[in-house]
């Protein structure tokens, strides 16, 4: 019971791990921001899931509505501006991927560490 | 409502408004001027803010400003105290004292067209920034923290070598990474109390009965915002990032974004969470001392033996952020206030230390240390404000680092067996330091100059004022030290204090 409770941390959990291990373990620059957006996601869903109610209903208040439960919808609206940054970063990430692919010829990350080292 | 009443939201929206503007200013060096005119307004604007602090105007010091007219905690509020206007004197003073010295050189190795969109990225950051320090709402932190962070990685990726671009990449992973770490850690924080205004969490947190997840959350919060502090050893993106970005924004950044970060970290870890996790002192001081002690011992180390002058400054940053976070450490009135001026004072000694690299960039080839022979004699009015500047940096009585340095000792002392351990780390630390920036001395006067390393004398009269101002400053700011020390000590009497 209280795994399935807990299920959306769960998912959160792992998603954020995917993630994480993607950015560090990959070397290819854009699996990297791929990890990182997968990340990022997994932080939205926290947010999203954080806000549902069982039984809850999009919060349009009708006056024929009584007891009517309501997801709140604060969460959601803090998440479309993180949404919005998250791909404003990854739009500046792949640009900056391909300035680097202009200049070293390269987008993996050892070697690009490699030609570093012997400038 | 007056004007006066309006400026903690004019600091924002001063640079955030010019910065498209001086995007589309195609005439040379007409966005430049937009520029320098927004910062310099932005800096009259923090002095504005300080004095009314300092005179104690608004509500117990703090001078608060509802967003669009809608009242906290519902709205986002704007909340100026002591700290959040030494952090804005900071980021505009040295934005303002960058751009002045910066124009050649940025003029020198940029192309025409990519000046405009340079200097809007420029305010972008100098508002995003300044939104940091004047918000009093946690999320409203997440995003003017992306905000300036995604304009200070494209001003990084401006650089010339192509290094900058490996290096901002680095940065841009590592600095997302904390500023998630920051929003899940937040995101908690709101589960938990269904606020995200500073001063409201601080109230409701007290009546959470579950401890586990707001731990968690100060466990991201610390964590993240140490990321982008870049203290140890979560610094590695630090001082490539300075080394290959351009070098009036290195200037700009070393003395603005790691401080704007301690900032909140010193805002939510004291203000949101001392006083609603009774073991939080401990556990601050168990997980950020031995990081301060090993950051400051291990940047000196590293400093002492690195090759470039820019490199070399970058790792003297991270032993002085671990200074700072050394004061925080403390978790009393003298250690918070001993931190916190530390943070003004390194920022004007590194602040002046990277304008005078501006100013040698025009007569250098490179900052390897084996360029730098004998520059102190083609440029000595540019070698004396390094010179002095270094004095700041490493302590010396009569400059302001001396002032912050006396103060972290004092507060080392009074904590007992420990103290002693800690004291004698900032002695060793700063022995250290004097040895690293003599590394750069002794050649810079008394090296023969190689033919290859560049041509030229002493820098113009502008940028040569310019970075006086900055290391008269300095030695200012070390005989006089009231401004910033009464600053600093309100600060960590408002933070110890409850709310903000």
């Amino acid at each position: 019971m209280e795994l399935i409770g807990h299920f959306h941390y769960l998912v959160f959990a792992v998603l954020l791990m995917t993630g994480f291990y993607a950015l560090v373990a990959k070397q290819n620059l854009i699996k990297k921001l791929l990890g990182l957006s997968i990340f990022q996601s997994a932080v939205f869903l926290l947010y999203i899931t954080m806000s549902t109610r069982e039984g809850g209903t999009a919060p349009i208040i009708r006056p024929e509505a009584v007891d009517q439960i309501y997801a709140n919808p604060l969460p959601q609206v803090l998440i479309l501006t993180a949404i919005v940054v998250g791909i404003a970063t990854m739009a500046l990430g792949l640009a900056i991927v391909v300035r680097i692919r202009e200049e070293y010829d390269s987008i993996e990350d050892n070697q690009i560490r490699r030609m570093d080292r012997r400038s | 409502m007056t004007l006066v009443d309006h400026l903690p939201a004019l600091q924002v929206v001063v640079p955030l408004l010019t910065a498209p503007i001086a995007a589309v200013l195609r005439p040379r060096d007409l966005a430049w001027a937009a520029a320098t005119a927004a910062s310099a307004t932005a800096f009259a604007i923090a002095i504005a803010l300080t004095a009314a602090v300092l005179a104690g105007s608004g509500t117990g010091g703090v001078l608060r400003y509802e967003m669009g007219g809608w009242a906290a905690p519902y709205g986002i509020e704007l909340a100026v105290d002591s700290l959040s206007a030494l952090v804005l004197l900071l980021i505009t003073g040295s934005s303002t004292v960058a751009l002045l010295a910066g124009r050649r050189d940025v003029a020198r190795t940029m192309e025409l067209h990519r000046q405009p969109l340079f200097y809007a990225a420029w305010l972008t950051a100098v508002a995003g920034l300044a939104g940091i320090a004047v918000t009093g709402d946690a999320f409203n932190v997440f995003v003017f923290m992306e905000i300036s962070s995604l304009a200070t990685y494209v001003l990084i990726a401006g650089g010339q070598d192509r290094r900058a671009l490996t290096s901002v990449f680095k940065y841009l992973i590592m600095g997302t990474v904390g500023a998630t770490f920051y929003l899940i850690g937040v995101g908690l924080v709101y589960m938990m109390t269904g606020t995200l205004n500073f001063a409201d969490m601080e109230a409701r947190m007290a009546d959470v009965p579950a401890r586990a997840p707001v731990l968690v959350a100060a466990g991201f919060i610390t964590v993240g915002l140490a990321l982008k502090a870049a203290v140890f050893p979560l610094h590695v993106w630090l001082p490539n990032a300075y080394a290959y970005a351009p070098h009036a924004v290195t200037t700009f950044i070393a003395a603005s974004s790691t401080k704007v970060a301690l900032y909140v970290l010193l805002r939510f870890d004291f203000v949101v969470f001392q006083h609603n996790l009774p073991p939080h002192a401990e556990q601050f001081a168990d997980f950020v001392l031995p990081l301060a002690v090993a950051g400051v011992l291990f940047g000196s180390a590293v400093a002492l033996f690195e090759s470039n002058l820019k490199r070399l400054l970058g790792y003297s940053s991270v032993a002085q952020i671990g200074y700072i976070v050394l004061g925080a450490g403390l978790v009393d009135a003298a250690g918070l206030s001993a931190g916190v001026l530390h943070m003004f004072n390194h920022a004007l000694a590194k602040g002046t230390l990277f304008l005078a690299v501006v100013l040698m960039s025009q007569r250098l080839i490179s900052f390897d240390l084996i360029h730098i022979d004998g520059i102190g004699r083609r440029m000595p009015w540019t070698m004396a404000a390094f010179a002095l500047a270094a004095a700041s940096l490493v302590g010396i009585p009569g400059t302001a680092g001396f002032v912050s340095k006396w103060y972290l000792l004092s507060a080392a002392f009074a904590q007992g067996a420990l103290g002693i351990l800690l004291a004698a780390v900032i002695l060793v630390s700063s022995l250290m330091a004097l040895a690293y920036l003599w590394r750069v001395l002794e050649p810079a006067y008394f090296g023969t100059p190689l033919e290859t390393s560049g041509a030229g004398g002493e820098a113009p009269l502008g940028p040569l004022l310019v970075l006086w101002a900055a290391a008269l400053g300095n030695v200012y700011f070390g005989l006089v030290p009231g401004l910033p020390l009464e600053l600093a000590q309100n600060a960590a009497a408002l933070l110890l204090g409850a709310g903000p």
